[in-house]
């Protein structure tokens, strides 16, 4: 006979993401810097979404639109296989 | 009419010699004085790698201009059209500073950030969030198959 099963659903308590930029007063994202605009791209070099780093709407545009000029003046690849 | 200010960075082809990339970027620089452009700033980041080749060259001169001046004086249509008569310009990216980039750069240009080439006052702040959130996603996956095995 097989075993029954029972789904019981544990909540999953997880620390409360929060937009960095608006905790420590960011204004403007430099684009020529590289090092600190990895920690918002994936391991190939795409920007990663907002639902992973927590960061708010206005400074994820700005995020996108500093990448993406690192990106132009090659100081971020366009694409990557492993750059982490 | 209140000045704008604009930043400049431009690539080299690293083929010149360190006395002909001088040259290339006085010239650069005398033609925003020259249309009445105010250089503020201007940095030299020297031979750097560049993170994928452009004209099957790895590196290039870096430099950086910051500079004031009217926006109908064109200069920046001036300069661009200088960079892309230059064959010695790999890159170049002509930007407009909002308040508080002019406040970013002013506040890097004083060193109040740790490294002066490329450091954010944040950075210590930055690593941590990001570490914390692998974990987390490991944790789901987890305690998902956890509950499988119940």
């Amino acid at each position: 006979m097989a075993k029954r099963r029972r789904y019981t659903r544990t909540p999953i308590v997880r620390p409360k993401k929060y937009c960095r930029f608006k905790k420590s007063g960011i204004k403007y994202i430099d684009y020529k810097n590289p090092d600190f605009l990895m920690a918002f791209i994936n391991e190939q070099g795409k920007l990663l979404p907002r639902r992973i780093t927590g960061t708010s709407l206005k400074y994820q545009r700005k995020i996108a639109q500093a990448v993406k000029r690192c990106r132009h003046i090659a100081l971020l690849p366009y694409v990557a296989d492993q750059m982490k | 009419m209140a000045k704008t200010n604009y930043e400049s960075v431009v690539v080299l082809t690293p083929v010149l010699s360190e006395k002909m990339m001088q040259e290339a970027v006085s010239s650069f620089e005398k033609l925003i004085t020259e249309n009445g452009g105010e250089l503020i700033h201007k940095e030299n980041w020297g031979l750097t790698k560049m993170a994928y080749p452009i004209q099957k060259k790895t590196t290039g001169f870096y430099q950086i201009f910051e500079f004031a001046a009217e926006p109908d004086a064109e200069i920046v249509d001036k300069l661009e059209l200088a960079y892309r008569r230059d064959e010695q310009v790999l890159r170049y990216l002509c930007l407009k500073l909002d308040k508080h980039a002019v406040k970013y750069n002013e506040r890097r240009r004083n060193g109040e950030f740790n490294k002066p080439k490329k450091a954010d006052a944040p950075e210590a702040a930055k690593p941590a969030p990001k570490e914390k959130a692998a974990p987390v996603a490991e944790a789901k996956v987890e305690t998902a198959s956890n509950e499988e095995e119940d």
